[in-house]
């Protein structure tokens, strides 16, 4: 038979020689690899001093955008929820109304807007159907919690800091790949 | 017989002594738990336990305060009291052994002449044997009363495994008493020490096929077969809960020390420093030396069982016993036939 | 009365006790238990005599071996107390006149008292259960029974695994 590989190795079965079948041999081998383990360098984060980089192509948490003048870039159009494979998106819209220009950039906004991270599996397909470049996922993930509840994250969760008021705590949510 | 007779100072010498290894005997073994994960992690390239206090170092008092605040569970179709009495029974067989180990050589205080050992009995091997072999009670007892079939199952295992290697070990033992001509540990380890090589040097063969059966008789892997989790869920002390469950736990490690103590003690010089002469320095810091010698050999030990257990895996039940009754027992016939040989053609 | 004696009384009881204890226990493991206890209770006895080397023998053997073995049979065969067959008269007359018979031999023994308290071993001064003076009785005076014996124990073996084959 033509083997697929040149990896493949023949079984054999010829029977164990005398130093085989002692195997105090192999086991001293054995022992000498687990030894040598003991210098090498240990691969382990730890993890709340430590963290480990993501790469520049993780996603993570859901961040709702902001534009430059630090309005809400969403309009409830139900794109991303449409296109969740998890189904995790809900929203509810609203109609702006007279006098919140400066919060909302558009007529129509999300009233509500919930994530349940619990069914999200963080595919970014929503990122991708987003037209308003509304929502998108960050180098961070969902921290643990001792309810199914709070996993549900609404608006005020997942909404970015304001630009203008607080610039500090928006560089830091867009972090260094934005 | 001078132990029945009323001479008060020495019991309580006795009793002090006793307190003391036992203490420590159990602080070691509290730290040998500790020991057990720093080396299972560093040999797979892991930290290891290094939460609880600096480097981790409060980590098996943690251990132990986490086993004693747990929930004690009594199966209500367990029998009572042999549930109860098979975690002690275990405990106290693994550290009766103590009593003949000894632990250096004489140390003077207050005018007297104190033996670092507890009981110098002429058939003080003979002794741990007795010992060794009433260990397996606690592991059956515990085994039957949990009313568990595969805590009886693996209590089965633990016992014929103990019986068959006990065998091999006792032949074994017979090879190197042959060459040092007495039963007494003390006696053993002061001709070690007495200027003559180690035993080990005499019996190569014997001492491997005592540590290997000693590996057995304390269910060490890769001799773990009474805790094998994938045939028998948790082993014989699946029933068992907080503190009793550390107390299987617990005499486990006691008797791998223990076991250590005695390698160390009949085959490489118990207290003996090599290459030092004893008599060049006070006889209380030559004591203590011997002391701290001894524990450094027994840490070593402890060392390479922990070493061969994160090595080698599990056997298979059949490849035991026949490991136990086809290789170890003629192997040590044959090492006590050319021992007895060997004594033959010198003399 | 010397701390010998009242620890030759002290394991008297527990040895007594305890063997009454095997007898009326319901649960078979139960009586394994407490038959191990009247080892130790024997064993106790053979240091009294120094005999320290029977002693532990005694326990080695009788102890940790031989009752590991009963003790494995028992559990694994789980004796019920409802399964235990109903004893037949003869059987039971049987018993009685056993045990009636071994009650004469002792009562028996117990009248001879006399005659043996001349003979009766020293409490601690006996050095025949030492291990020196017991190898050298074995191998010089009796060392023809010895080695018999030996060769029972070898043909006792080879049908043990002959049997086992089958």
């Amino acid at each position: 038979m033509q083997t697929l590989t040149n990896k493949a190795l023949a079984v054999q079965r010829q029977p164990m020689t005398f130093w085989e079948r002692l195997y105090l041999i192999n086991i001293i081998k054995g022992m000498m690899i687990t030894f040598s383990h003991m210098f090498k360098k240990q691969p382990t984060i730890r993890y709340p001093e430590q963290k480990r980089e993501f790469s520049p192509v993780f996603r993570g948490l859901h961040v709702l955008n902001r534009d430059e003048e630090g309005r809400e870039r969403c309009t409830a159009c139900g794109l991303c929820a449409v296109a969740c494979p998890a189904e995790a998106i809900t929203m509810e819209a609203a109609e702006r109304m007279e006098g919140e220009e400066n919060i909302y950039r558009e007529e129509k906004y999300a009233a509500k807007y919930e994530i349940n991270m619990l069914r999200c599996i963080f595919c970014g397909l929503c990122e991708e159907a987003c037209p308003k470049d509304a929502i998108y996922l960050s180098e961070t993930f969902a921290p643990a919690n001792y309810t199914r509840k709070g996993f549900i994250y609404d608006k005020n969760d997942l909404l970015i800091p304001n630009p203008l008021t607080n610039a500090n705590d928006y560089a830091k949510a867009k972090g260094v790949q934005a | 017989m001078t132990l029945l007779s009323f001479d008060w100072a020495l019991i309580i010498e006795k009793l002090i002594l006793i307190v003391i290894i036992v203490l420590t005997t159990l602080l070691i073994t509290l730290y040998t738990t500790f020991g057990e994960r720093k080396v299972a992690a560093i040999l797979q390239d892991r930290p290891g336990p290094n939460r609880a206090g600096p480097f981790g170092l409060l980590q098996p008092l943690a251990d132990g305060l986490k086993l004693i605040m747990k929930e004690e569970i009594i199966p209500t179709s367990a029998s009572k009291w042999l549930f109860i009495l098979g975690p002690g029974l275990a405990m106290t067989a693994s550290l009766m052994t103590s009593a003949v180990i000894p632990w250096g050589t004489d140390v003077h205080l207050f005018g007297r002449t104190i033996a670092l050992q507890v009981a110098d009995v002429n058939i003080g091997i003979l002794y741990i044997f007795a010992v060794v072999s009433m260990g397996v009670y606690g592991i059956m007892i515990g085994g039957w009363a949990s009313n568990n079939k595969f805590s009886l199952m693996s209590a089965l295992r633990a016992a014929s495994q103990a019986i068959s290697y006990e065998i091999a070990m006792g032949l074994a033992l017979i090879a190197l008493l042959m060459t040092t001509g007495s039963l007494s540990l003390k006696t053993i380890v002061a001709d070690q020490a007495a200027g003559h090589w180690w035993n080990v040097v005499y019996q190569p063969l014997g001492f491997i096929i005592f540590f290997i059966c000693a590996m057995a008789e304390c269910n060490r892997t890769p001799f773990d077969l009474p805790e094998a989790e994938n045939e028998l869920n948790f082993g014989y002390h699946q029933e068992y809960s907080s503190m009793k469950l550390g107390f299987y736990l617990f005499a486990e490690y006691v008797n791998m020390i223990m076991s250590s103590a005695i390698m160390a003690s009949m085959y490489f010089g118990g207290y003996d420093l090599p290459f030092f002469d004893e008599t060049t320095v006070a006889p209380n810091i030559a004591a203590m030396i011997g002391v701290g010698t001894l524990l450094i050999k027994i840490v070593l030990f402890v060392f390479l069982f922990m070493w061969i257990r994160w090595t080698i895996p599990r056997f298979r039940y059949d490849q035991l016993m026949n490991l136990g009754w086809k290789t170890m027992i003629p192997l040590a016939l044959f090492n006590m036939l050319l021992t007895g040989a060997l004594i033959l053609a010198k003399l | 009365m010397s701390i010998i004696q009242i620890l030759f009384f002290a394991l008297s009881a527990f040895a007594i006790i305890s063997a009454v204890m095997v007898l009326i226990s319901k649960n078979p493991i139960h009586s394994v238990l407490w038959l191990i206890l009247v080892f130790f209770a024997i064993s106790g006895h053979y240091i009294l005599l120094n005999a320290q080397f029977l002693a532990i023998v005694n326990i080695i053997v009788y102890a940790g071996a031989i009752m590991v073995l009963f003790l494995f049979v028992i559990m694994l065969i789980n004796v019920k107390k409802d399964s235990e067959p109903q004893k037949q008269f003869l059987v039971k007359l049987l018993g009685v006149v056993a045990g009636g018979s071994f009650l004469t031999l002792l009562v028996a023994l117990v009248k001879q008292t006399g005659q043996l308290q001349g003979r009766t071993l020293l409490m601690k001064d006996g050095v025949i259960g030492l291990i020196h003076p017991l190898g050298k009785a074995l191998f010089n005076e009796y060392v023809v029974p010895f080695e018999i014996s030996s060769v029972l124990f070898l043909s006792a073996m080879v049908g043990a695994v002959i049997i086992g084959k089958k």
